[in-house]
């Protein structure tokens, strides 16, 4: 626990957290909601998918929440016109990018990208869709992933890696050819490292990884997740 | 449009309205202004057969019934049949039990809107009545308490399907290959059981009248798509009436059983399909005869034409009057789809009623558990509009490779064809073009009841589009509404 703390404004609130803190913890720590896709508490942040971003006066450009540390005297903007606009953009690149379907989609109406889709307000794209193709690899008895749908949030990578610490997933290529890939670009079924945890599905924010059969509700219930924090608090 | 070097004029009905989809009739004309033939063309192109391609066999339900917003139920039934012997599993007893009971619903509620909706207002307000007011709306301002009852008993359908399956269109998260997601409610139950007096008092009402106006129909039962054909469709083992299971039947237009019991899962056997250029449906026939001689219909009217029984008392009763009307209990006009609706909508409401009394509807167990075991499934189900077939082929990961869909309404396309002619030889005159001679031509496709899409919204607001081209191409005359 940092004895220093800094004082800093975000959105005209004065607030005052430990040194080192990210934007993005202490915003909701001080009850500002900042939209973000990639961030999960609990894994290292990695400032992927742009959600985030916030003005901070006096500086040209815009800055990840999740990834900056406050400082002293700060002033952050979280919510103004252009970080809105910039937003809807943004979710609206992520639905060009790959397919998209929500109708039969297994996360439909549980599916953060959806649901923050509709916050912000996102009703078409501006872009021309891709309507990628992508192989489905449901090799794995129970697994499947559909990289159709993935958004490369890389959650899924990080919980592999940092959780359950086997790092099965990873990605290949670059930019929006980028994918996540078991082992070395093996079908899951194939993977020798992978535990069959379920947590790359568990942390999914779409429905890219998922449990074949298991109602998505269920794949991604919080409360197991609070019981096993509460538990090793408690060690 | 260039059909012919003899055909000099064509008249086109496009759109054609108050039906589900998007469709249109070109009406040929020889040299001397009489009707040479008509053609129904199917102008939606889905392309769910291959769109559907690479995806995880478990999404196909979800996929296939959103071809549709009227009869989405029968697509994720036969789809779950389809996946159903992917898995190679059979539901429980209680999963088939509430399949059955959501397919009555959706009989139920595409049935009403059918009749009621689409095609009251030209049985009730005439054929030839203003297409202004020749609309449901219409009817509701003229015959008030007609038009309530109609949505009444669509609305009971509709929430027959959302009280099992979670929701009135497209429940296809409660549907899984194996059965069901999750059980029926006591409450739910109570809920349809209490609510089925009044449809049947309904659906009775609507059968006497419409009974007793047939004989101011006489011309349009005898010139409606009044021809001989095949009838194809489901039957129990003893030949009863079936929309869920049970086998094929073929029955000839002299009522003799062609074929019996055939095994749906060997319709390649005897379905074949057509393509022509000018329609995106495609033209199934019966293999034996060939193509374009095995013509046969499928839907209400085939359905009680193969029947030998329905099964439930009321039904059988109204069965037997129905089956007076036609050699050999064969019904071959095409106007009494109408009246083998009407009997159906008999037939559902009771079956519901035997359903809900079977006290494993209210069972827990509704699903069985099985991952890909068969790479091909084929799932058959009586839609409201006949004989569906979905059939899926699967790699060893369950991904679809292959698919091929026979819509209940393809059955009818030659029929449709043969329908279209027939009417508009005797009621289209070139010479004196009027808007009621082109009303019939599209009311003898609403008798069919086509389903080309998912166009809920088709409630004669489309504008219909009539030209006059000659052979020249030089549009002659033209009308619109």
């Amino acid at each position: 626990m940092s004895a220093t703390t800094v004082k800093l404004k975000i959105d005209n609130v004065e607030v005052e957290v430990p040194e080192g803190t990210t934007i993005l913890k202490a915003a909701r720590d001080n009850g500002i909601e900042i939209p973000t896709l990639c961030a999960l508490e609990g894994l290292t942040n990695y400032g992927g998918c742009r959600l985030c971003l916030v003005e901070v006066k006096g500086a040209p450009k815009l800055f990840p929440a999740c990834t900056t540390p406050v400082s002293a005297g700060m002033e952050v903007i979280t919510n103004s016109e252009q970080l809105r606009e910039y937003r809807k953009m943004t979710i609206q690149l992520l639905l060009s990018e790959r397919t998209h379907v929500c109708s039969v989609c297994v996360a439909n109406d549980h599916c953060e990208l959806q649901s923050l889709a509709n916050k912000l307000g996102v009703d078409h794209s501006i872009f021309e869709r891709n309507w990628t193709r992508k192989e489905i690899d449901s090799s794995h008895d129970f697994l499947v992933i559909d990289r159709n749908r993935c958004i490369l949030c890389t959650r899924c990578i990080r919980v592999c890696d940092e959780i359950e610490g086997v790092h099965t997933l990873d990605l290949k290529q670059r930019g929006r050819k980028a994918e996540v890939i078991m082992d070395l670009d093996e079908d899951w079924a194939n993977s020798c490292s992978c535990t069959s945890c379920r947590k790359c599905a568990k942390v999914c924010p779409v429905g890219a990884i998922y449990v074949e059969g298991e109602p998505i509700t269920r794949t991604k219930n919080k409360d197991v997740a609070e019981f096993i924090l509460t538990r090793r608090k408690r060690k | 449009m260039g059909e012919g070097k003899n055909m000099n004029k064509e008249i086109e009905i496009h759109p054609v309205t108050r039906i589900e989809g998007h469709a249109k009739v070109t009406i040929h004309l020889n040299k001397d202004d009489t009707v040479k033939e008509a053609r129904f063309h199917v102008l939606d192109f889905r392309g769910f057969e291959k769109f559907s391609e690479g995806r995880p066999y478990y999404e196909m339900p979800g996929i296939t019934s959103r071809s549709c917003g009227i009869c989405p139920v029968s697509h994720l039934l036969a789809s779950a049949k389809a996946c159903d012997a992917i898995v190679g599993v059979k539901p429980p007893r209680t999963a088939i039990l509430l399949r059955r009971l959501m397919h009555m619903g959706q009989l139920i509620q595409s049935h009403a809107l059918s009749f009621f909706h689409l095609s009251a207002p030209d049985l009730l307000l005439g054929m030839d009545a203003a297409p202004e007011t020749r609309n449901i709306f219409g009817l509701i301002e003229q015959k008030p308490e007609l038009a309530i009852q109609g949505v009444k008993l669509r609305k009971f359908g509709q929430e027959i399907i959302e009280k099992v399956a979670g929701k009135r269109i497209h429940s296809y998260d409660w549907i899984i290959p194996g059965g069901a997601k999750w059980p029926l409610s006591k409450q739910n139950a109570d809920y349809i059981r209490s609510h089925l007096p009044e449809a049947l008092d309904i659906a009775q009402k609507t059968l006497k009248m419409f009974k007793s106006c047939l004989s101011s129909f006489e011309d349009e039962v005898e010139n409606f798509g009044n021809f001989p054909s095949y009838y194809l469709g489901l039957v129990t083992p003893k030949g009863g009436l079936e929309h869920y299971d049970g086998k094929i039947r073929i029955v000839d237009a002299e009522g003799k059983i062609v074929a019996d019991q055939l095994d749906p899962d060997a319709y390649q056997e005897y379905i074949g399909e057509a393509v022509e250029p000018w329609s995106y449906m495609k033209f199934p026939y019966y293999k034996p005869l060939g193509y374009p001689e095995g013509i046969y219909r499928v839907g209400p009217l085939a359905r009680l034409n193969i029947a030998s029984h329905c099964g439930t008392p009321l039904a059988d009763e109204e069965l037997k009057d129905f089956k007076k009307l036609g050699k050999n209990g064969v019904v071959q006009s095409t106007f009494h789809y109408h009246y083998a609706r009407l009997i159906e909508l008999l037939f559902c409401l009771e079956t519901i009623k035997e359903l809900l009394e079977d006290p494993a509807i209210l069972s827990e167990r509704v699903s069985s558990k099985a991952s890909v075991n068969n790479e091909q499934g084929i799932g058959v189900a009586e839609a409201p509009r006949g004989t569906l077939i979905h059939h899926y082929k699967v790699d060893a990961q369950g991904r679809i490779v292959w698919v091929n869909m026979i819509i209940a309404t393809a059955h009818n396309n030659l029929a449709f064809n043969k329908a279209v002619t027939q009417v508009a030889k005797r009621y289209v005159k070139a010479k004196q073009l009027q808007e009621g001679m082109l009303n019939r031509v599209e009311a003898v496709i609403r008798a069919f009841d086509p389903c080309l899409s998912c166009a809920t919204h088709a409630v004669g607001q489309m504008p219909l589009h009539v030209q006059l081209i000659d052979s020249e191409g030089r549009i002659v005359d033209q009308k619109a509404r």
